[in-house]
């Protein structure tokens, strides 16, 4: 194997891997927005998964299994919603409990439901969600292009499109339509948008239970799409990640994508190292280094070293 | 946080209202998923106090807690988050090893100070920086104690598979600190005084996590640090105005939380498991939250709360044995109902009860209730 072509596999390693923390960091971003600080993506993401293989595995659809996801996800996050603005209650606080109520909950589910061990079952294909094959144009050959169209490009789950189509439509939204600037404004300045006529309040709700609901893609896309079946915790800090990658991409959709891509790469690259020891890597790099990247990374721009943080100005704080 | 408009009795009445609903809501789930709830209270209830063996379990585990509620708490009342506690609670088990491993043969007398003052000040140091960075940076507590924590566990993975790793072992474990650097089992130190108890991990830290309570109930009420620090709390600004350095504030309030978080490791590695291990903190660390806000961020409230989740850990991890992969998930699931509805919903009810709890003269002069 030649080594233009590891590198194409890494790299496409780093898309897959990439894609949940996409779905993850575009759902705080969408809620982070708007002022609702969100460290709930961590089980929302793994109550998202563990509904997405349970109704797969149940149905045997998978598009029924995303759909859970999806709402189960819409239900906690406007959990979420209903402490933080209905109740001013603190955002972190909220968050907090939604990321152990969510062990919790999908570990006895799964236990009750499957009794195998907090387990659900395998995932055949049909279950999973599918894989699309890029359209036949260009031959099969040893060189760079066809292998980087058919090996990073074509090939992939169909909600790792969908997380770059997410990212685009976020950028749209946000620049184009009302929606999208009346969410920042939530973030913002909430006042001036309370003068403008509408309701803070309202705006927020439906930022929270939007950015819930992508979320559940996140989950989804680890239980049926990457993966085949759900395991008992088994997002392992990739919603924490993901909030690193919102805080590195400066809360800016692309600056969020890049950072996700990144991180993926980084993960890639780390079970990389860990399956093939490359000798004369692996006594330079540490892979806890690896690990730990994104997470110093993440707290370097907090402390303005790279840049200066450029959180939402109302982020976290009740509406008065 | 603290709340300024209630009566005493409103506030001692929603407390309670919110555990209670918490517990409801504990109820209701852990049906729906199919426990038999009769059989579990009475399992948790029977294996956390029935024997002297549980009582001693229910006491090893409380401590953790206590340790972990009353960092949590103290922060919270300079109007700090400390979410950082795995971390700053794997540095002080680190600290403990660490200093165990290097002194070892040390008479005890000498080794148990070393050993608390080392792990002391790692807690302290991995919470110096996200208190720094507040202080200095105005960085978010809360997400530089998560990343820290995510660093530290790392860390601790990285230490564990190199440097500290115990040579010809298959695990992920440091080498074994010797029996004579353990702490001082209950056992025997009831003996000294002529009771006879069954052998439980109930150590010594358990009387330091009581006089680290009565301590911190003693900082904050009574001394100038402590009335600062709650100032500090209450409002930056006035802190300000009042010529309180509240940077120095956030920087010692933190580093005395880290610390009291770190004893955690002191009660795990020196008190019970004489070894590290990648998991030893458990989630003891992010417990404090839970306790702290059930115990209304209060010295004695988090002693109880402890000595509680104390009792469903322990009584827990017997029905774990019984039902398999329950116990702990329950232990979460109550975790996280607490939060719930003492720290995020915890203003829910207060229209309710002020509304009940209206005062005579309002009722009789039939004047609206104070909503």
């Amino acid at each position: 194997m030649d080594s233009t072509f590891s590198w194409i596999l890494l790299f496409d390693a780093s898309l897959r891997l990439a894609t949940p923390l996409m779905f993850a960091a575009l759902a705080g971003f969408v809620s982070e927005r708007a002022g609702v600080m969100d460290i709930g993506l961590e089980g929302k993401m793994l109550l998202g998964a563990f509904a997405a293989a349970t109704i797969a595995s149940v149905t045997g659809s998978a598009w029924q299994g995303v759909l859970a996801a999806i709402v189960i996800t819409g239900c906690f996050s406007l959990l979420h919603a209903f402490a933080c603005i209905t109740h001013k209650g603190d955002h972190v606080v909220s968050g907090l409990a939604i990321n152990l109520l969510a062990v919790a909950i999908t570990a006895l589910l799964a236990q009750r439901i499957f009794v195998q061990g907090g387990m659900t079952p395998i995932l055949s294909d049909e279950q999973r969600l599918p894989t699309i094959e890029f359209p036949n144009i260009i031959t099969h050959d040893d060189s760079l292009l066809s292998q980087i169209y058919w090996y990073l490009l074509s090939g992939h789950n169909i909600l790792v499109y969908l997380a770059f189509i997410a990212v685009f439509l976020t950028i749209y939204l946000m620049k184009y339509s009302t929606w999208g600037i009346v969410v920042l404004a939530a973030g913002d300045n909430p006042t001036a948008l309370k003068r403008a006529g509408f309701s803070v309040s309202k705006i927020r709700y439906m930022a929270v239970v939007v950015g819930g609901c992508i979320c559940g893609l996140a989950g989804a896309f680890l239980s049926i799409g990457h993966g085949a079946g759900f395991v008992e915790n088994m997002t392992v800090g990739k919603g924490f990640i993901a909030l690193a990658a919102l805080i590195f991409g400066r809360w800016h959709p692309i600056g969020v994508m890049l950072s996700c891509l990144f991180f993926g790469f980084l993960e890639a690259l780390a079970i990389r190292l860990q399956e093939s020891r490359f000798s004369d890597v692996d006594s330079v790099i540490p892979i806890q280094l690896l690990e730990i990247t994104p997470y110093v990374l993440t707290l370097c721009v907090l402390a303005g070293v790279i840049g200066k943080s450029a959180a939402p100005a109302t982020l976290g704080k009740p509406m008065r | 946080m603290p709340n300024k408009s209630l009566p005493w009795l409103n506030s001692i009445v929603l407390t309670l209202a919110n555990i209670g609903l918490a517990l409801l809501a504990s109820v209701i789930v852990l049906s729906l998923t199919g426990v038999d709830i009769g059989a579990a209270i009475s399992q948790i209830y029977h294996g956390a106090f029935g024997t002297q063996e549980g009582r001693g379990y229910t006491l090893y585990y409380a401590t953790n807690f206590i340790f972990s509620g009353l960092g949590v708490a103290l922060a919270w009342h300079a109007g700090l988050f400390n979410i950082g506690g795995e971390g700053q609670a794997t540095l002080g088990g680190l600290g403990v090893a660490i200093i165990c491993i290097q002194l070892d043969g040390l008479s005890l007398w000498l080794l148990i100070p070393a050993s608390m003052l080392f792990c002391a000040l790692f807690g302290a140091i991995w919470a110096f920086i996200p208190a720094w960075l507040n202080a200095y940076r105005s960085s978010n507590i809360v997400i530089t104690t998560i990343m820290l924590n995510l660093i530290a566990s790392s860390f601790l993975v990285y230490l564990l598979a190199g440097a500290l790793k115990a040579p010809g072992q298959m695990a992920a474990v440091s080498e074994s600190l010797s029996a004579g650097s353990a702490l001082p089992s209950m056992q025997s130190i009831m003996a000294v005084f002529g009771y006879n108890i069954v052998n439980t991990p109930l150590n010594i830290s358990f009387l330091w996590a009581l006089v680290c309570g009565a301590g911190l109930y003693y900082y904050l009420w009574h001394t100038k640090l402590g009335y600062e620090t709650r100032v500090v709390g209450h409002s930056e600004e006035s802190a300000h105005y009042a010529g309180i350095k509240s940077k120095r504030i956030v920087i010692i309030t933190m580093m005395i939380s880290g610390a009291l978080i770190g004893f955690i490791g002191l009660n795990e590695v020196q008190g019970n498991s004489l070894q590290l291990n990648v998991d030893f903190v458990a989630g003891f660390g992010f417990a404090g939250i839970a306790v702290a806000l059930m115990g209304r961020n209060n010295p004695l409230g988090i002693v109880i709360a402890s000595i509680l989740f104390g009792a469903l850990y322990q009584g827990g991890s017997e029905l774990a044995f019984n039902e398999e992969s329950i116990g702990n998930n329950i232990i979460f699931l109550i975790q996280g109902l607490v939060v719930l509805f003492c720290g995020a919903l915890q203003w829910m009810l207060r229209p309710t009860i002020n509304y009940w709890l209206r005062p005579m003269d309002v009722i009789k002069k039939d004047k609206l209730p104070v909503r």
